[in-house]
């Protein structure tokens, strides 16, 4: 599975839906994932890539890490896999 | 009902071991956040908080009492003694039959627990020490409190989260308030400074890596701190008889609950509570000079509890003070309220308003005079101590200038 896949997967199952109903320009707001469902959201991110990701909920658009839409949240998830390897 | 005055109190935190060393610090607006010390500190993100420094358990405690004694009674057990030695009083006969003890805290023995989790999982051990759940349980420090002092009537520890020492306070007023006993001991501690502890609120994402900055728009989250602090809540005509000094009079207090969110406070919970604490001690908005406020410095709660403040108070709420002493002495959480309660006292007694430090930049959505970075000299007649606790649970505290 691809790194978009498997960050689909995880936001599907926190937003009880089918991986085919996340549209890349959703945000999370529009899939019904609320704060907490973003914090958990992220570690489970977290655990399946071995990543750590620098997000503080207090400041969520001061952190380099872009959770705006689906497709943003993919493309950080990918550089910061990258930069492990 | 009774009037209820307080007639002694006693601290130890980030910010001073006595009351008088604590208030100093509030009033040069000193920050007792630091770089956290102790083992495995380096396995964590999050390594600041307003942790007791300094401090050598051996010269205060014997041997079988620090086999008994978690960090968060240690600290109980300090306060205490400054708080009782304060009021003058001694519990025999009747009225030791009848005074209590109502203490908060969140965590219980953390520290313990944290301890002796290491012990059996990262080393492998099968046996712990025979007294770890007396040491960890969070009625620790209540119990050990009344065996030194021989306070046998009701005791008990409430743990509402951040709120938890409000929510005691409360309990303890009532019962001196409706004629149960004439006196009280109350307040609260918290140590939740260990790794496990720490570890365990990184997880939420709302701590702050480098400081605690309530109501400024440049705020990144909450800091813990730990500590403790005591009170002797009593009945007026007690403390006036046997000539004691007065520090504060508890005028009321009103508790809450939002019934909404595991995390996220409502504005509508905090309003209710502030409204109510004044109502039920009779106190016209417009006689509220100082109010100590949760201000945690995460981004929801400062928010919404300026809101709540501002929808209580209307116009009054640009002329009263409002400050969050968290930035000097960090999140107590169970032990907040009361180390919060001594910036009340020191407002209406001294007259001397503790300011909010680490303030940067105004933020217009926290609108309110936070007496940023400086102390500042009022006369103060009613100071109310808010606490809105995670679960939603609310409890403030409205106090008069004894006069």
């Amino acid at each position: 599975m691809s790194i978009k896949d498997r960050v689909i997967a995880i936001i599907a199952e926190q937003a009880v839906l089918e991986p085919s109903d996340i549209g890349l320009e959703n945000t999370l707001e529009d899939l019904g994932i609320d704060s907490l469902g973003l914090v958990e959201s992220i570690f489970a991110i977290e655990e399946e890539f071995d990543i750590t990701v620098p997000f503080n909920a207090n400041e969520p658009s001061e952190s380099d890490f872009d959770i705006s839409s689906v497709s943003t949240i993919i493309a950080g998830i990918e550089r910061l896999v990258k930069e492990r390897a | 009902m009774k009037r209820v005055v307080i007639t002694g109190a006693g601290t130890i935190n980030a910010l001073g071991a006595t009351v008088p060393q604590t208030l100093e610090a509030m009033r040069e607006g000193r920050c007792g956040i630091s770089e956290l010390e102790f083992r495995d500190v380096e396995r964590l993100s999050i390594r600041i908080g307003g942790q007791v420094k300094n401090y050598d358990p051996e010269s205060r405690f014997n041997r079988q009492q620090l086999a008994l004694f978690d960090r968060f009674t240690q600290f109980t057990m300090i306060a205490a003694r400054e708080a009782i030695a304060q009021a003058g009083l001694t519990f025999s006969g009747e009225l030791a039959a009848r005074a209590g003890v109502i203490l908060g805290n969140s965590g219980g023995g953390m520290t313990t627990l944290d301890e002796n989790y290491r012990s059996v999982y990262e080393d492998g051990k099968n046996r712990v020490h025979p007294f770890v759940v007396p040491k960890l349980m969070n009625n620790a420090a209540a119990s050990h409190l009344s065996m030194e002092y021989n306070l046998k009537g009701p005791s008990f520890t409430v743990s509402t989260a951040c709120a938890s020492s409000n929510h005691a306070m409360a309990q303890a007023f009532q019962m001196v308030h409706g004629g149960i006993t004439p006196v009280m001991v109350t307040g609260g501690s918290e140590s939740m400074l260990c790794f496990g502890g720490v570890k365990a609120w990184e997880g939420l994402r709302v701590m702050s890596r480098d400081a605690c900055r309530p109501f400024s728009a440049n705020r990144n989250g909450m800091v813990q701190g730990e500590g403790a602090a005591i009170f002797v809540f009593e009945e007026y005509e007690h403390a006036r008889k046997r000539g004691a000094e007065i520090l504060a009079e508890v005028a009321g207090f009103a508790m809450t609950s939002d019934a909404s969110d595991i995390v996220m406070p409502s504005k509508q919970g905090a309003a209710r509570a502030i409204q109510g604490a004044l109502k039920d001690a009779r106190i016209n908005r417009d006689e509220v000079g100082y109010i100590n406020a949760h201000g945690t410095g995460t981004a929801a709660n400062d928010k919404t509890e300026s809101a709540a403040v501002a929808d209580v108070f209307g116009a009054h709420a640009d002329k009263l003070m409002i400050s969050s002493t968290k930035s000097m002495h960090a999140h107590l959480i169970g032990g907040t309220g009361a180390v919060e309660l001594l910036a009340c006292i020191m407002a209406l007694r001294d007259g001397i308003i503790a300011p909010t430090i680490g303030y940067e930049e105004p933020d217009p959505e926290c609108a309110l005079d936070v007496v940023p970075n400086v102390a500042r000299e009022a006369r103060v007649d009613v100071a109310l101590s808010n606490a809105f606790a995670f679960g939603g649970l609310n409890a403030v505290l409205a106090l008069r200038r004894f006069t």
